[in-house]
């Protein structure tokens, strides 16, 4: 990516808002470990960390969203304790959510204003005074839609604007963006920079989440990073480079582990023949060899979990074949996939990978169920050997086997889903973002558990959006964008620009060997 | 606060604390709510506790259990099945109906494959086609009523020679000295029990209630593990129709209806719940027993049968709210 084009001073003014030691805990894990955080007015400060480092916890803490097990907020001068998210925003802090939580049949003013409609005697809604607070906060925010427009004909960025005015409609002291830029085209991203620039002139402090650095380089005037929920430091964006935030970030500078990788590649394992799913993905096209981990990457909704849900039997193509083994296979439903030796760890592993209200045993035998009864019955015996198994090889931390998943960390909760897909021997594995939100430690022993499987034979796909899992762990690298296959690359030789091009359909020409 | 220092159950005297005292009634509440109910009705009526009133009120509630076994398979599957009580009224008119008509065993075979038939409509609507069980079932109440209607033109059914046929012995009879449609229920609740506790199938089901998207990623097939749901729930119907054919010796019309409330109200008051991937048979067999003493101790204390419907089912919002009170440690909502 580009060097930061401009850095700003930081403000100087006593902070507005300041965190002291937050500590939050969910039942088996520490998400927050006393982490300091201050906002001064009229600046944008940067929040950084890996997935899973605490940043959505810090700010959900601090919106009222949870309650910190420890620690202060003050606000002013004043310590805050917010109760929940509308006491937060009465105070003066809103929190912009990652997913959008319009009502898209309400107009604009109806949605910036809901649940705080301006009243007239009796209850009535006071439209006349809605209309004209409504137009005041558009002009602020500078945007081609009116106050009438329904939120649901609206762009997403615009629908973006809209949450925006929710915010200001509240004449916050702070507002926090996270993550605002996920969803949005590069051609609409300066109009949410204007605003947040004018909403710093006005003395609002901002809090800034992303994993852009280009974005926090250009807008922030500090930065501050959280590691696996621990606070690392804070420092000014003008006295800084990416180098030094990575390395706060990661605790290391990112160095590619090439020679860890699998080098031993058998035959063709899967085949796909422009494989197409009418109006998700088309023509796709690629192969696994046994031994090979392939990475697929490409942003969210490029149709990489699609194709995976195709191969899996989940989605039948409209066009297209898939060959496993040397067979023309065409898979019913997943349970054909599985007997044929396909295994898939789900993108959502909440909703998809596990049942949380079941113990973990359970969890882990539930793809071979079969293999752990005999006429029918479970053999509970059999059950705790295939449990112990991948409980000691994976390093799972759960205090028995009795434990409900739903209590485990995200890398813990991971690592069952993984165990469950190998205790089926499957032939082909495909990790549909294997790491995402779990922490850092949970994240390397996955990546080196997924070399050693590949080692062992298993021909592996890894879907990510995370370019260091992506290079440092695929011998090829497929990209997706736009329900296409835009390009091919070796693992070992290719660079990250010609990686970004490649999924934003900036390099559709580019065809690496 | 300090409830969680408290024993979860103090003995009288000892001091407790008032969270304390909450944490424990809501944990317990329905079973204490229970045990009083049973001493007052003990004290009202010296029969209550007798050994005859308490074979007599098992042996009412077995018919209502029967159907309870399959429901609750269909509910911890993740479904509803409203249907159980029109069915309960096809199934018993038809097999009386067909008893003198075409004899005993072909009446029962019969009756049990057009029963299960109808749950494999409702299987087949639910599971593959994916319709929403609650209107697919509240859909077949009303229709079976009907097609129940159309077989009988109206006119209700009974078997002629009573005490010549041995298909009294379903719903009269005794084995070992107690009563059948008692032995009935206890065996399909075992059996079903142990299929739901120890085996795959079981397993698949629980884990397609729980969180049915998991289940089709773990390679397992939902609408088949849906279907066999409504099956079950057939088959226990058929075999409630049969104790209850067997026991009149004759049917109503509408003998059925109502009982799917019923049926409900004591999976309920079980404490099986109703969002599906949790829950067992036990439950249910312990919530249909507390309903029948219910009913049985409010009879014999004088009140007239309706006021059961009330009793029945303030109870059951009771339980509802204890059981939600007891999670989130707070008779009240904290949040709006």
């Amino acid at each position: 990516m580009k060097a930061p084009t401009q850095s700003r001073r930081p403000v100087d003014a006593a902070p507005i808002l300041k965190l002291q030691g937050i500590t939050k805990r969910f039942p088996g894990v520490v998400a927050l470990n006393n982490v300091d955080f201050d906002v001064r007015p009229g600046e944008v400060h940067a929040l950084l960390g890996e997935n899973g480092a605490g940043k959505s916890t810090l700010m959900k803490v601090l919106a009222g969203k949870h309650q910190a097990n420890e620690g202060k907020i003050i606000l002013g001068d004043e310590e805050m304790a917010f109760e929940n998210p509308k006491h937060a925003k009465r105070a003066g802090v809103v929190l912009i959510h990652q997913e959008q939580s319009l009502v898209p049949e309400m107009t604009v003013a109806e949605n910036i204003f809901l649940g705080s409609l301006p009243r007239k005697p009796f209850n009535r809604v006071d439209w006349r005074k809605l209309r004209e607070d409504t137009n005041k906060i558009l002009e602020t925010l500078k945007c081609g839609f009116k106050h009438d427009d329904l939120v649901g004909s609206l762009s997403i960025a615009k629908k973006q604007m809209v949450e925006i005015g929710r915010a200001l409609a509240f004449t916050p002291q702070v507002v926090i963006f996270d993550e605002p830029t996920a969803s949005l085209t590069d051609h609409e991203k300066p109009v949410l920079y204007d605003v947040i620039n004018s909403l710093c002139e006005q003395g609002v402090g901002i809090v800034y989440i992303s994993h852009r650095m280009d974005e926090i380089f250009h807008l922030s005037h500090r930065i501050s990073v959280l590691r696996d929920g621990q606070y690392t430091g804070t420092v000014n964006t003008a006295d800084t480079n990416e180098d030094e935030i990575t390395r706060m970030m990661i605790g290391r500078s990112l160095e590619l582990d090439h020679a860890s990788k699998p080098n031993d590649f058998g035959d063709n394992l899967l085949e796909v023949r422009n494989l197409s799913v009418k109006r998700v993905f088309e023509d796709v096209s690629f192969n696994v060899r046994k031994g090979e981990i392939v990475g697929m990457y490409g942003l969210v909704g490029a149709g990489r979990s699609e194709v995976a849900e195709t191969i899996f039997g989940l989605r039948t193509p409209s066009g297209g074949e898939v060959v496993l083994d040397g067979e023309v296979v065409k898979f019913r439903n997943s349970h054909d996939a599985v007997a044929s030796g396909v295994a898939l760890v789900p993108e959502d592993r909440k909703d998809q990978g596990l049942i949380l209200g079941m113990n973990c045993r359970d969890n882990m035998t539930m793809a071979s169920l079969t293999s752990v009864s005999s006429m029918g019955f479970m053999q509970g015996a059999k059950e705790r050997v295939v449990y112990d198994k991948y409980h000691q090889a994976m390093k799972i931390k759960t205090p028995s086997w009795r434990q409900k998943v739903g209590n485990l960390s995200g890398g813990n909760q991971q690592k069952i889903v993984i165990g469950k897909w190998l205790h089926t021997h499957p032939k082909l594995l495909i990790l549909d973002e294997p790491t995402r939100g779990i922490d850092v430690g949970s994240k390397s022993e996955i990546h080196t558990l997924v070399k050693d499987l590949a080692k062992s034979g298993y021909a592996v796909l890894v879907i990510s959006s995370e370019m260091p899992e992506v290079l440092g762990l695929s011998n090829r690298i497929i990209a997706m964008y736009d329900g296409r296959v835009t390009a091919e690359f070796d693992g070992d030789n290719v660079s990250e620009d010609e990686l970004v091009q490649a999924i934003t359909g900036m390099g559709k020409q580019a065809q690496a060997s | 606060m300090a409830s969680a220092d408290q024993p979860k159950s103090g003995l009288p005297g000892v001091k407790l604390s008032k969270a304390g005292v909450m944490s424990f009634l809501s944990a317990q509440g329905i079973l204490i709510f229970f045990l009083l109910g049973m001493l007052a009705f003990s004290l009202f009526s010296e029969q209550f506790l007798s050994q005859s009133n308490i074979m007599t009120v098992i042996r009412q509630a077995s018919i209502i259990g029967i159907i309870a076994i399959g429901v609750t398979v269909v509910i911890i599957g993740g479904n509803l099945d409203l249907s159980v009580g029109s069915m309960l009224s096809f199934s018993t008119v038809l097999v009386v109906d067909l008893h003198d008509k075409i004899g005993p065993t072909n009446a029962i075979l019969l009756m049990f494959a057009f029963t299960l038939m109808i749950g494999a409509v409702n299987g087949f609507l639910i599971g593959f086609l994916r319709l929403n069980s609650l209107i697919v079932t509240l859909a077949m109440l009303s229709a079976i009523q009907g097609l129940v209607l159309i077989y009988s033109g109206g006119q209700n059914v009974d078997i002629a020679d009573q005490e010549g046929t041995w298909f009294a012995f379903f719903g009269r009879g005794y084995l070992g000295g107690i009563a059948v449609p008692i032995l009935l229920f206890g065996l399909l609740a075992i059996v079903v029990q142990i299929v739901m506790s120890r085996t795959g199938y079981g397993r698949r089901i629980f884990a397609v209630g729980g969180n049915p998207m998991a289940a089709v990623y773990s390679g397992i097939r939902k609408n088949w593990c849906v279907f066999s749901t409504y099956l079950i729930s057939a088959f226990c119907v058929a075999c409630a129709a049969l104790v209850l054919g067997s026991r009149v010796m004759g049917s109503q019309n509408n003998v059925g209806q109502g009982y799917e409330l019923l049926v409900l109200a004591g999976i309920i008051l079980g404490g099986t719940s109703l969002l599906g991937g949790a829950g067992s048979i036990w439950k249910t067999v312990i919530g249909v027993l507390m309903l029948g003493f219910i009913q049985n101790g409010l009879l014999l204390m004088g009140y007239p049968y309706y006021t059961q419907w009330i009793v029945t089912w303030v109870i059951i919002i009771l339980a509802v709210w204890l059981d939600l009170a007891n999670k989130r440690k707070s008779l009240f909502t904290t949040h709006s």
